[in-house]
């Protein structure tokens, strides 16, 4: 790899001892290389990304410089609309769909010159936790092709593990970004809920969708998050207020801040290596003068119920619009009502149908009050729990994932068990809290181990810099051996 | 046995705003289809919605105009169902916390003021627009239904009254005196027959006394206020034939048929609906705070009721008070600029809703391109007070000024129509006249009243009809008299 | 205890022509789910507020003014079938 950071390649760029479409070959031949076994990508559009690589080139020799992500190859997952492309959230039902309008975050991508190399692979909808659930196949993981690299955002995570991206977004609904990232050993953050445009991002569970980056590095985070944030009008949902600084406290260290280890995340579950790594972990930030408390939030053990069927209830009206009537797969029918069904038992897949169902039976009349209103108090409860832990810390930690990757086809008979990936992250989107995973090491059989900092809305600027130093303790190396990437 | 029929009315109201309820697309009439759609009212996957501030401030003032309470917080809901021309599946609406609740709207029926509740005004958005092919002289032989979303999220407030409303003809006043504050309150254009307002009836009858509310029907397609008041009339009688020969209402809804006069049943749903309503988690919660609803408050203009109660205060009878509140506009303003100038209340509204009204409808002519202005009417009334031209000779200027010819007194002059005023003139007339006639002179020495208007008659002829009768009428009796 | 649900009118209400095979396979796998969803009601203490916005957003409304419209031709290009600008279905447009 010519540059194995974000950062790293925008100061080779900007001294003139590589181009925007060096980059681009790099990415490209790491992707030739390497997709036929890993299948990151669903659509990779070489030709348009050497046409905006030679214009970054052309633009920076002209003066013109767009910001840190100018002349970077990048990859979004295909559940965000780029206007012209393909876009299929990995489903049948939107086989062959071109979206005539960018999302906002796309634009800004474009607006920031960035070369977008091609939309990775998801869970369909971005509903799972394993990317198994796509309907053009699974993705796999760089460090055992054997295994899965996570979900929903499996894809993304692949790429900027293997190289051929430098940055690639994901969207976390239930830890979709941050799952991924452990499991793939690279950096994930979900932001907080409303800083990150949700227009032109196909809606999975509308209070829960959050976009957010994959890089290498802790501080290409911080740095691709400034350029994808910020209020959009084109958003209801999009905070209006002052934006923090996310990389303002990097090099700061710890020195003085409070850190919570969460008691429920911890225990039954939880592989022996990945609970090891975290108090490994949790003992050496103490030695760089954090204060470690133990917090319980005891909300944490309904987290998931209540998230399993608020997601599902959002996504089964989010889901009714695919009908065959405007847009995609059509499956004709003596009578609309015909016509509509057929199109979605077709066209989605049975993870999409399962929740499709959950969620239209807690919304049902007569189960309204007892599931999804409840759901919501619940929600509303852990709301307070975080709030009252972050009287006492600064910020939240706990293991990414209970487990490291795991077999491909391992969980696929047992929806329960999937969503038990989930248990550490869904807390955070039920709040709308940010929360980011930094690889910190290996299990013994060289699966990549992922360490969860949460922290209170707005509060990226303290979750980056207790991030900062976890990845500087750590040490890590992206070293997929599964793939013999040259670095 | 008698019954009481009850009925409740649901208006859905067009808001005349430029752009859409929750996106930038153009509000509009007509036009080629889905050529005012963008992903959020097509439903494209990844679009969101963002509410218009200006439909939120038509449905406060429409509230606050029918005295409703305006929430203090307020959301929208999700109502999701399927059907082709939703294009999302579910439409935008509220439901538990409505923008406007509680008020009423007070209506003139055989001379008595009725109450009619108000249960909630609520936001909304309309849906798309379906054709059958095959219908309006398409070729094509397939049959099918073809869709055009331009109209899908135009902005849609829905008032629902309360089952207050006891008859047919009072349903009707009830729909126009609504379908009048709204266009009024310059928020809607409110055209029944381009769908722009559009009304539903809820009828059931109940034994008289009774205080249980029978089962109700709705009824859908009535396009004017006249099937409006038809289909009601209608619905109550086939609902009374039929529980009096035994039968039972079903809940329903059914279709009126204009041509056949009948309400025709649409098919019976398997169960009743189940919209499964949740919170909009893409739309952020309302907030109307006082200041904002004061401003909202202060800046409704007069309502048809206010009006027909300054025209009351004014001295003017309730009947005229009633037809001039329900002109036109431009009518009104040239009545209050008449009033302005000095015009007498009375008499400038027996103008207007007379003569002026009878010319413009027959020349064809708009109220607002009327060449009468308030101090114009004015003149003309006061030249009709002080004798300048007889009371049949002013229509003759009214048209001349109708028609552009100039102001009343350049007309009358121009067109000879002036009463002759000159003492000396008619003095000289009227002893002509009393010369000729001895006889009648004596009859009214002794006594004779009606003489006068013989000898009125006589210096009219004399003068061609141009002698001012009351000049002419006391110079006579001074001189048969005196 | 895994939870009984009335699984063919769930799937009518989502218009999804499902066999009788999958609505069996389906129900079974939901009635886990919602036996582990169902811990929602052991909650022990009732909240004070309702779950909201992290950034309490209220009031995000737009001026009234015009944007953009999209292409038709864009727009019915990816329609599966459209006559005359329109888009098209089966006569019967559904019951709700």
């Amino acid at each position: 790899m010519i540059a194995t950071s974000l950062s790293e390649a925008g100061r080779l760029l900007r001294s003139g001892a590589t181009s925007a479409e060096a980059l681009l070959d790099d990415a490209l031949e790491t992707a030739s290389r390497t997709e036929a076994q890993l299948h990151a990508f669903l659509t990779i559009d070489a030709d348009g990304a050497r046409e905006v690589a030679r214009q970054a080139d052309a633009d920076l020799a002209d003066g013109i410089d767009r910001g840190p992500l100018h002349g970077i190859p990048v990859a979004l997952k295909d559940n965000m609309c780029t206007r012209g492309v393909e876009t299929t959230a990995a489903s049948q039902i939107l086989a062959g769909y071109v979206p005539p309008y960018d999302a906002t975050v796309v634009a800004r991508l474009r607006n920031g010159g960035a070369v977008m190399v091609g939309k990775t692979n998801l869970d369909e909808f971005a509903m799972g936790s394993s990317t198994e659930n796509s309907a053009y196949g699974t993705t796999y993981n760089p460090w055992d092709l054997s295994r899965v690299p996570g979900g929903s955002s499996g894809g993304s995570a692949a790429s900027v593990a293997a190289g051929s991206s430098l940055l690639a977004l994901g969207s976390d609904t239930g830890g979709s970004i941050r799952q991924p990232a452990s499991l793939c050993g690279v950096v994930g953050m979900k932001p907080t809920y409303g800083t990150v445009s949700r227009y032109g991002l196909i809606a999975f569970a509308s209070s829960l969708d959050q976009i957010g980056p994959f890089t290498r590095t802790v501080e290409d985070s911080a740095v691709a998050l400034t350029t994808i944030w910020g209020y959009d009008p084109l958003d209801s949902t999009s905070y209006q207020g002052e934006y923090p600084n996310p990389g303002a406290r990097l090099d700061r260290g710890v020195d003085g801040l409070r850190i919570g280890v969460v008691t429920e995340l911890s225990g039954e579950g939880f592989e022996p290596a990945v609970e090891a790594a975290t108090t490994d972990m949790v003992a050496r930030l103490e030695k760089k003068g954090v204060e470690v408390l133990e917090v319980s939030l005891p909300t944490f053990d309904i987290a998931l119920s209540a998230y399993y069927l608020i997601a599902p209830a959002e996504a089964s009206s989010n889901l009714a619009r695919f009908d065959g009537i405007r847009y995609g797969l059509r499956v004709e029918g003596a009578t609309t009502e015909e016509l509509m069904a057929r199109t979605r038992a077709e066209g989605f897949g049975p993870e999409v149908i399962r929740r499709v169902l959950l969620g239209t039976y807690s919304l049902s009349a007569g189960y309204y009050d007892a599931f999804y209103g409840q759901a919501q108090r619940v929600r509303a409860a852990i709301q307070e729990d975080f709030a009252s832990a972050y009287e006492q810390v600064d910020v939240l930690v706990s293991p990414t994932s209970p487990t490291v990757a795991f077999d491909a086809g391992a969980r696929t008979s047992d929806p329960l068990a999937m969503y038990l990936s989930d248990i550490c992250n869904i807390p955070a989107n039920l709040a709308g809290h940010p929360a980011i995973s930094v690889p910190v090491g290996l299990d013994e059989a060289g699966l990549p181990i992922g360490f969860q900092v949460m922290a209170p809305p707005l509060g990226e600027e303290t979750m980056y810099q207790v991030a900062a130093e976890v990845e500087r303790l750590a040490g890590f190396e992206i070293s997929p051996r599964a793939l013999e990437v040259a670095t | 046995m008698s019954w009481e029929p009850v009925i409740g009315i649901e208006v859905h109201v067009e808001l005349m705003t430029a752009s859409k309820m929750f996106c930038g697309c153009a509000v509009a009439f007509g036009g080629e289809p889905n050529t005012r759609v963008c992903p959020t009212c097509l439903g494209l996957p990844g679009a969101l919605p963002v509410t218009n501030r200006v439909a939120i401030e038509s449905i406060m003032a429409i509230g606050l105009a029918l005295e409703c309470q305006v929430s203090e917080r307020s959301v929208f809901h999700r109502k999701n169902y399927f059907y082709a021309d939703l294009p999302k599946n579910y439409q935008i609406s509220q439901f538990d916390v409505p923008v406007c609740h509680d008020g009423h709207l007070d209506i003139e029926v055989d001379g008595q003021t009725r109450r009619i509740g108000i249960e909630r005004a609520h936001m909304e958005e309309d849906t798309g627009k379906s054709t059958h092919l095959g219908a309006g002289g398409r070729i094509h032989a397939a049959e099918g239904t073809l869709l055009d979303f331009n109209r899908s999220g135009v902005p849609l407030v829905e008032v629902v009254s309360r089952p207050d409303l006891r008859s047919a003809s009072e349903s009707r006043v009830y729909a126009q005196e609504l379908r009048s504050i709204v266009a009024e309150l310059g928020v809607s254009d409110a055209r029944l027959e381009e769908g722009s307002i559009r009304f539903d009836a809820n009828v059931s009858i109940r034994p008289q006394g009774e205080e249980t509310f029978g089962t109700k029907v709705e009824i859908k397609n009535m396009n004017s206020f006249r099937s409006l008041e038809r289909a009601i009339a209608f619905e109550i009688d086939r609902q009374i034939e039929l529980v009096e020969s035994g039968g039972e209402v079903i809940q329903e809804t059914r279709h009126w048929d204009e041509e056949s006069g009948v309400t025709h049943s649409m098919r019976v749903k398997e169960g009743s609906s189940d919209y499964r309503y949740f919170t909009e988690p893409d739309l952020a919660p309302m907030v109307m705070t006082p200041e904002w609803v004061a401003g909202i408050r202060e800046r409704l203009p007069e309502l048809p009721a206010d009006r027909r109660a300054r025209y009351a205060a004014q001295g003017l009878a309730a009947e005229t008070a009633g037809v001039l509140s329900a002109l036109d506009a431009g009518l009104r303003r040239l009545y209050d600029h008449a009033v302005l100038s000095g015009a007498p209340p009375r008499s400038a509204a027996n103008w207007i809703t007379g003569e002026v009204l009878a010319w413009l409808r027959k020349a064809g002519v708009d109220a607002r391109e009327a060449r009468l202005d308030g101090p114009g009417l004015a003149e003309l009334i006061e030249m009709v007070d002080d004798g300048s031209v007889s009371s049949s000779a002013a229509k003759d200027v009214l048209a001349g000024v109708l028609s552009g010819e100039g102001r009343p007194r350049e007309v009358a002059e121009r067109r000879d129509l002036l009463q002759v005023r000159d003492a000396g003139v008619l003095d000289t007339a009227v002893a002509d006249v009393l010369a000729a006639n001895p006889g009648a002179v004596e009859g009214f020495r002794g006594g004779e009243e009606k003489v006068v208007g013989f000898l009125v008659g006589q210096v009219m002829k004399a003068t061609d009809g141009r002698a001012d009768p009351r000049m002419v009428n006391q110079l006579l009796r001074e001189r048969m008299s005196g | 205890m895994p939870i009984e649900i009335d699984i063919a009118h769930v799937a009518r209400l989502a218009r999804l022509d499902l066999t009788d095979t999958e609505l069996e396979s389906y129900k079974a796998q939901l009635g886990v789910i919602l036996e582990h969803a169902a811990r929602v009601q052991s909650l022990e203490v009732q909240p004070n507020v309702e779950a909201a916005h992290p950034l309490g957003l209220t009031n995000a409304f737009r001026d009234d003014e015009l944007r953009p419209s999209l292409d038709r031709d864009e727009v019915l290009g990816q329609a599966p079938e459209a006559i005359d600008g329109h888009f098209v279905v089966p006569p019967a447009m559904g019951a709700e």
